[in-house]
Formats: C-alpha cells, sequence, structure tokens
C-alpha cells in the first residue's frame, strides 16, 4: 500500500475513463484528491452494494436456520443422487466460474482484450449451466408437490425457505450473466476499462459466494439418509 | 519491502488463484461428508456455518481481492457487515429452546 502513495503525480493528461484507476492510485493521500481508498467510484459503488446484499441474504439465512432449527418435522428430501449430486455439481461449476473470474480479471490488468472477453464468457458459461442444472432441481421437486406453503413431508415452511432462498439467488446468477455478456462483448470491442471487467468480476465472486452459504444450510442439513 | 513482496506476489500468480480453488473444493468435500455423519442438527448448523465463513473469506480475500486494496475499505466495510449480522443473530437462542415450549 505505502509505496504507492509515495510515487504520486498528478496523474492529468490521461483520458478520463481509461486513466480513472490509474489516476486514483497515483494521487498522493495529502493531496486532498478525493479517493481514499484508491479506487474508482464504479468499484467503490459495487463494494458498497455488495456489502448491503449481503445484508439481505445474510437476513434471509438466518431466518432459514432459525425455523430449520426450531422445526421438529423439517423435511429431509434430499437424496444422495441426484439431489446433492447434482448441488455439489452446482458448488463445484460456481466456484471454477470464479476461477474463469479471476483469470479474466487479470488478462485485463495485462490489457489482453481479446483474452479477457473469452475468460468473461467462459465465466458466463459457467453460470449458465448453473441455472440449467438448478432449473431442473426446481422441477423435479415441484413434481414432488413441493409448494411455497405445502410439500407432503412435513413442515410448510420448507418450501418458502427453500423457493425464496434459492430463487433470490438464482436471479443473482440470472442478472449475473447477462452483465457478463455485455461486459464480455464491450470489453472485447474494446470500450470500457479494466477497472469496469473487475468491477463486475466483484459481483460474480459475490453471487459465488452466497452459494457458500445455501448450499451447506439448504442441501446439506436436509440430506435424506440412507 | 514486505509491500513490494506482497504486490510481485498477487500481481500474476495463479499459481495462488488455484490454490485458493482447491481449499475452497476441498472444503466443500469435507462438508458434504459431514452432511452424512449422524450429529444433531445444532452441531451440524455451526460447523456447516463456520466452515462457510472460512470459505467466504477465502473468497472476499483473494478472488475479490480485498487483501490488497488499502487497508481502509475493510476497516470501513466488514466491521458494518459483522454487525449487522451480529444483530441479526439476536433472537436466535429462541430458535434452540422453541422445541421444547411447545404444548404437545
Amino acid at each position: 500500500m505505502g509505496s504507492q502513495e509515495l510515487t504520486g503525480g498528478p496523474g492529468a493528461g490521461l483520458p478520463a475513463e481509461a486513466g480513472l484507476h490509474a489516476a486514483a492510485v497515483q494521487e498522493s493521500a495529502w493531496s486532498g484528491g478525493g479517493s481514499p481508498f484508491a479506487m474508482g467510484s464504479k468499484k467503490l459503488g459495487m463494494w458498497l452494494f455488495i456489502v448491503s446484499d449481503a445484508i439481505t441474504f445474510s437476513a434471509l439465512i438466518i431466518a432459514y436456520s432459525y425455523v430449520r432449527v426450531a422445526s421438529a418435522d423439517w423435511p429431509l428430501p434430499f437424496h444422495f443422487y441426484p439431489s446433492v449430486i447434482k448441488a455439489t455439481v452446482m458448488t463445484f461449476v460456481l466456484l471454477s466460474s470464479s476461477v474463469t473470474m479471476v483469470m479474466a480479471v487479470r488478462a485485463a490488468k495485462l490489457d489482453q482484450r481479446g483474452t479477457a472477453a473469452k475468460w468473461i464468457g467462459a465465466t458466463a458459461l459457467g453460470g449458465l449451466t448453473f441455472i440449467v442444472l438448478h432449473a431442473f432441481e426446481w422441477a423435479t421437486l415441484i413434481e414432488e408437490g413441493v409448494r411455497l406453503f405445502k410439500n407432503p413431508w412435513g413442515s410448510p415452511l420448507f418450501g418458502a425457505a427453500f423457493f425464496t432462498l434459492t430463487g433470490l439467488h438464482m436471479t443473482h446468477v440470472a442478472i449475473g450473466v447477462i452483465y457478463l455478456i455485455i461486459v464480455a462483448a464491450a470489453y472485447g470491442k474494446g470500450k470500457l476499462s479494466s477497472e469496469d471487467v473487475e468491477v463486475s468480476g466483484l459481483y460474480w465472486h459475490f453471487v459465488d459466494l452466497v452459494w457458500m452459504f445455501i448450499f451447506p444450510l439448504v442441501y446439506l442439513l436436509s440430506v435424506k439418509m440412507g | 519491502m514486505e509491500q513490494s513482496a506482497e504486490h510481485t506476489h498477487h500481481a500474476g500468480s495463479v499459481k495462488l488463484f488455484l490454490y485458493v480453488w482447491f481449499w475452497l473444493l476441498g472444503l466443500t468435500g469435507v462438508e458434504v461428508f459431514l452432511a452424512y455423519e449422524q450429529l444433531g442438527v445444532k452441531l451440524m448448523l455451526t460447523l456447516l456455518m463456520g466452515l462457510s465463513i472460512i470459505k467466504a473469506s477465502l473468497i472476499i480475500a483473494y478472488f475479490m481481492h480485498l487483501r490488497y486494496e488499502r487497508r481502509s475499505l475493510a476497516l470501513m466495510l466488514m466491521p458494518a457487515l459483522i454487525f449487522v449480522v451480529c444483530m441479526l443473530f439476536v433472537f436466535f437462542p429462541d430458535s434452540l429452546r422453541l422445541l421444547h415450549m411447545r404444548p404437545r
């Protein structure tokens, strides 16, 4: 951290969009400049959004955990095959798509626009795979008779908890896939800066992070033994 | 000295990202294994929540790069998040008693 502040120049004369990050990094902390976190406003904005969205998901996850612990007749509908296997594969796909996103950000930092666009495309493909697998999972449960406030096995809250949590998460994944495709296309064509790629990466990693809570708490706490 | 070493380390270390990825997959494996151990729901919830927090921290620190941003960013974001989450847990002990308090 320290070395950046000392090398600071005013960063003037750079093109506004592309130079924003560089200017923010180089600006001296004591010059009265406006970037205390050494990052562009879009990136800071995304961080703030992520924290507020994290609180939304926390509220849902904690509410779910509450009814899960307090219900004696919580349904245990997830067989090892196919449900748990499928959810594990979905976790793998999402984690791997995070790695491809990291590679995209790295390529963007090195100014390799084509490579970065391909890695972002791979990430979006991972997200799409996740959505398809999850849609099948929903279809299976609905076929078995799970509704928002009704299911054949036990506590009627199961459907509400399951569909709300995974549904909100899937909405985030779907928005993320669209976002990534737009960023990949624009960045490949020479628009946007490497920081814009980084911002989309932050969002994608957050979506991945939320699933790290939903997978064990929703699926692994409700597995069918034997 | 330490600063510059850290900087070259994060600039282009695909190795580090893959290392973090392996850890995340490994912890996922542990969670799936745990699911089939016959533990009580409270203990299981604690273990799974704990492992998930470790995984989330790895993602935030390395994939989301927070470790390499200015410390002030983490100091602004994380205490606020942790405080709110702790407040959300205020009513949680009720859920542990509820099962035994229900009229039969």
